[in-house]
């Protein structure tokens, strides 16, 4: 913690360089975000109708909507999670390249929603690390998009150019121990570091 | 009995038959999954499938990946608390679920529902279907490469997704459907807005029609696929338009009418050979019929204003705010129906024509305020059930066309 | 002839019960031999073509106790050319197996595999009785009215799964 480039980069006074690297990087990153449609129930169809022709997603950035998980940005969990389908989710997350930002929609998504039942997850916070919660049931299109624009504005804020000299701490294991209170499985750290 | 119209039967060219196993080429079979996360099995389904080269050999639905224990939240929410499950049942036509679930309720309770409630329960069960197919279309359109027909289906779905939230406050999921009738009446300019739609729709399916009906990718790729005969079908228990696609003219709406339907004028097509293009013709033309409907019941509606569109039935039925805020029974009534509103004792089901098949509700009660059972009897889930009947033995490029043809939900197949 | 009369046609005099049911179906409670018997019959004999739901009701009480056998086993089925219905009820504890449907109907073969997977109710030769809507390795019967609606130690479900992964999510 005592490198010139470390005290540099993200503080205050960062380097006139970092800062409008970061500026740039970030600027390409969010007007680009490839959304990776879990499509799992009801808000899978308002997520089909947010993609659709009236509210159009892709004039933010977000024309290709992969659902390769491979060439991805942004994970959209539209829909209620169950535990049969847990893993699968995890799978895809683990899949796609850094980086990535989770948007949960849908109160199931953001945390069980009405479904307090053995079957479902009480919010894919418990598997998975969320940037973003839309709630609804469905949110509509407009509340999606409107979410997209805070993420935008979240990622304005990140930092790249430090991930790249010192990469952050998230990805030292957790300790396992989990309880049921919601957004408990957040990662520790800053807004503004990305894993 | 019912009137239909059948379709005359053009044979396809043969071709993809399945393949020798003499032959030296085929050395393994390959196990592949797909998954359940897919662009094209419409919702959360696994198939897991084992192909020789192209062909399928077998074929394995996994279901469950939606299961959201829908059946074991009934038990414990109570009667009226299910109505906003029923909704995300099969969440591409809310409206339609709701009803079914209020007629099982009704059935289950021995009462009437008034006249001008039966009159907006079927407007809002035929406007239901047509967003139903419209996504049936779009959805299976783009799987198989049209992509226009996507979000040209789309298109008109945000037209009826704007009447409904100016309807009922919400677009999808309304749940605007109580024990007894509508939660609210509809007004002139509600219904006006409605009609001009209706009578903008079916030149809307003359536009689809115009794309796909005489298309020889589509017809190619849909003729001669997924062949359900009358036996298969009812040997698989299927229903709607999977059923009608091979002729047998059972439509729910005129062998067992509900809400009034015997009254109005409607055809109800049926196919001949019974695949996935047959199956096509069908649900185009209950488009075409549905807006047929739709009229007809705009216009009761206009003739019956000022009717109930909800009984008053105190048991059942909450009375209205004001009336609660100046009234000590009324109060009493809110009271005793919000916490603990029992139903008979007995068992009843009641099913209705969804737009994938007959969907019912099988309802027990022992006479308290929780549902002794409450099970949802899908159509979707007999549709799922007919997959390997039909996709084994063909493509895999058949596949995409079989699932979009059997037109299930994941949300009823898995409730 | 009314539907009562078909079905009579086929089945023993003293084997089934008329049961009352509030949605006008008639309901025939009957015995596992006698409803074994009548399955691959009510097709080509009774005129009814296809089944409509299998599916069953637990009887157990919010106090554990149960008067006579805990599960109601329904089979209901459509007959398209006489327009009607019939619905044959069974009553079964949790060791004894219902006769399958899918010798005579396949379409009984899912609805049979979701009332195992829910309520734990065996079926007599139905050939792949595999959990439906639960995964694979779960242990319990969810409808079942001792099993509670929001599952067995949620936390300790939660827990393990993390573990398996190496972690709480990062």
């Amino acid at each position: 913690m005592g490198s010139l480039i470390e005290s540099n980069l993200g503080s205050d006074d960062a380097g006139f360089f970092a800062t409008r690297m970061d500026s740039l990087v970030n600027w390409g990153r969010k007007n680009s975000l490839w959304p990776m449609p879990l499509g799992l129930s009801c808000c899978g169809i308002e997520l089909m109708a947010m993609i659709g022709p009236k509210f159009d997603l892709a004039r933010f950035g977000a024309e290709a909507a992969r659902f390769s998980p491979r060439q991805c940005d942004l994970m959209i969990v539209a829909g209620t999670l169950t535990w049969k389908m847990a893993e699968a989710a995890r799978t895809i997350y683990d899949q796609m390249p850094d980086p990535k930002w989770v948007l949960a929609m849908g109160v199931c998504a953001s945390s069980g929603g009405m479904y307090d039942s053995y079957a479902v997850v009480q919010g894919v916070d418990m598997i998975l690390p969320v940037d973003i919660y839309v709630p609804g049931c469905p949110p509509r299109p407009d509340a999606v998009i409107d979410a997209i624009l805070k993420l935008q504005k979240k990622i304005e804020r990140e930092s790249p150019t430090r991930e790249l000299f010192s990469p952050s701490e998230r990805d030292e294991a957790g300790t396992g121990q989990f309880s049921m209170a919601p957004n408990q499985a957040l990662p520790r750290g800053s807004g503004g570091q990305k894993a | 009995m019912a009137q239909s119209k059948t379709f005359d039967y053009m044979p396809a060219t043969p071709g993809d038959l399945p393949v020798d196993h003499d032959d030296p080429l085929h050395g393994e079979l390959l196990k592949l999954n797909m998954g359940p996360q897919h662009p094209a099995t419409h919702g959360v389904l696994r198939l897991q499938m084992v192909l020789d080269g192209e062909t399928i050999v077998s074929c394995d639905p996994v279901v469950g990946y939606l299961h959201r224990g829908k059946e074991k939240s009934a038990e414990s929410l109570g009667w009226r608390k299910f109505f906003p499950h029923t909704d995300r049942l099969d969440y591409v036509q809310p409206l339609m679920n709701n009803i079914a679930y209020a007629r099982a309720l009704e059935t289950l309770a021995d009462i009437e529902v008034p006249e001008r409630a039966q009159e907006l329960r079927v407007l809002l069960m035929e406007i239901s279907r047509i967003m139903a197919h419209l996504i049936y279309l779009g959805t299976t359109a783009i799987d198989l490469g049209a992509v226009a027909l996507f979000f040209m289906t789309f298109t008109e779905r945000e037209k009826i997704y704007e009447l409904l939230d100016a309807y009922t406050g919400h677009r999808m999921n309304n749940t605007y459907i109580r024990m007894g009738g509508v939660y609210a009446d509809i007004d002139e300019a509600m219904a006006a807005e409605i009609r001009a739609f209706i009578d903008a729709f079916p030149a809307k399916v003359d536009e689809f029609e115009a794309m796909l009906t005489g298309n020889a990718i589509w017809y190619g790729r849909n003729r001669d696929v997924g062949i359900l005969t009358r036996e298969d079908c009812l040997d698989l228990g299927l229903s709607g338009p999977n059923l009608r696609g091979c002729g047998e003219e059972w439509d729910l709406r005129k062998s067992e009418p509900y809400c009034g339907y015997e009254t109005y004028d409607f055809e109800v097509p049926v196919g001949t050979v019974g695949d996935c293009y047959d199956r096509y013709l069908v649900r185009i033309e209950e488009m075409r019929q549905s807006a047929r409907i739709c009229i007809q019941a705009l216009d009761r509606l206009d003739a019956s204003k000022g009717g109930e569109f909800l009984l008053e039935d105190r048991r059942y039925v909450l009375p209205p705010r004001s009336a609660v805020h100046s009234s000590m029974e009324e109060l009493i009534h809110q009271f005793k129906i919000v916490t603990d509103m029992r139903l008979p004792k007995g068992t009843a089901y009641s099913s209705l024509e969804s737009s994938k098949g007959e969907l019912g509700f099988l309802l027990a009660s022992d006479g308290s305020a929780q549902p002794l059972r409450c099970h949802v009897r899908a159509p979707g889930l007999l549709n799922v059930q007919a997959i390997p009947r039909v996709a084994e033995g063909r493509l895999f490029s058949d596949m995409v066309a079989i699932i979009g043809s059997l037109d299930f939900v994941m949300g009823e197949v898995d409730r | 002839m009314t539907t009562l009369e078909r079905l009579a046609a086929i089945l023993p005099a003293d084997s089934y019960v008329e049961s009352p049911a509030r949605d006008g179906i008639l309901t025939l409670q009957m015995e596992v031999d006698a409803l074994t018997e009548v399955l691959p019959r009510l097709a080509p004999e009774a005129g009814f073509e296809t089944i409509t739901l299998v599916t069953a009701i637990d009887h157990m009480d919010a106090n554990g106790e149960v008067r006579g056998p805990r599960f109601e086993v329904h089979y209901q089925f459509l007959s398209l050319e006489h327009s009607d219905r019939v619905r044959l009820i069974l009553r079964v504890d949790e060791d004894t197996p219902a006769p399958t449907a899918t010798g005579a109907f396949a379409g009984a073969a899912f609805m049979e595999r979701e009332c195992f997977d829910m309520f734990g109710i065996r079926f007599d030769g139905h050939e792949n009785l595999r959990r439906l809507l639960m995964p694979e390795g779960f242990e319990h019967h969810p409808l079942r009215k001792d099993f509670p609606h929001r599952g067995i130690e949620p936390d300790k479900l939660y827990n393990q799964w993390n573990r398996e992964r190496g972690g709480a999510p990062s």
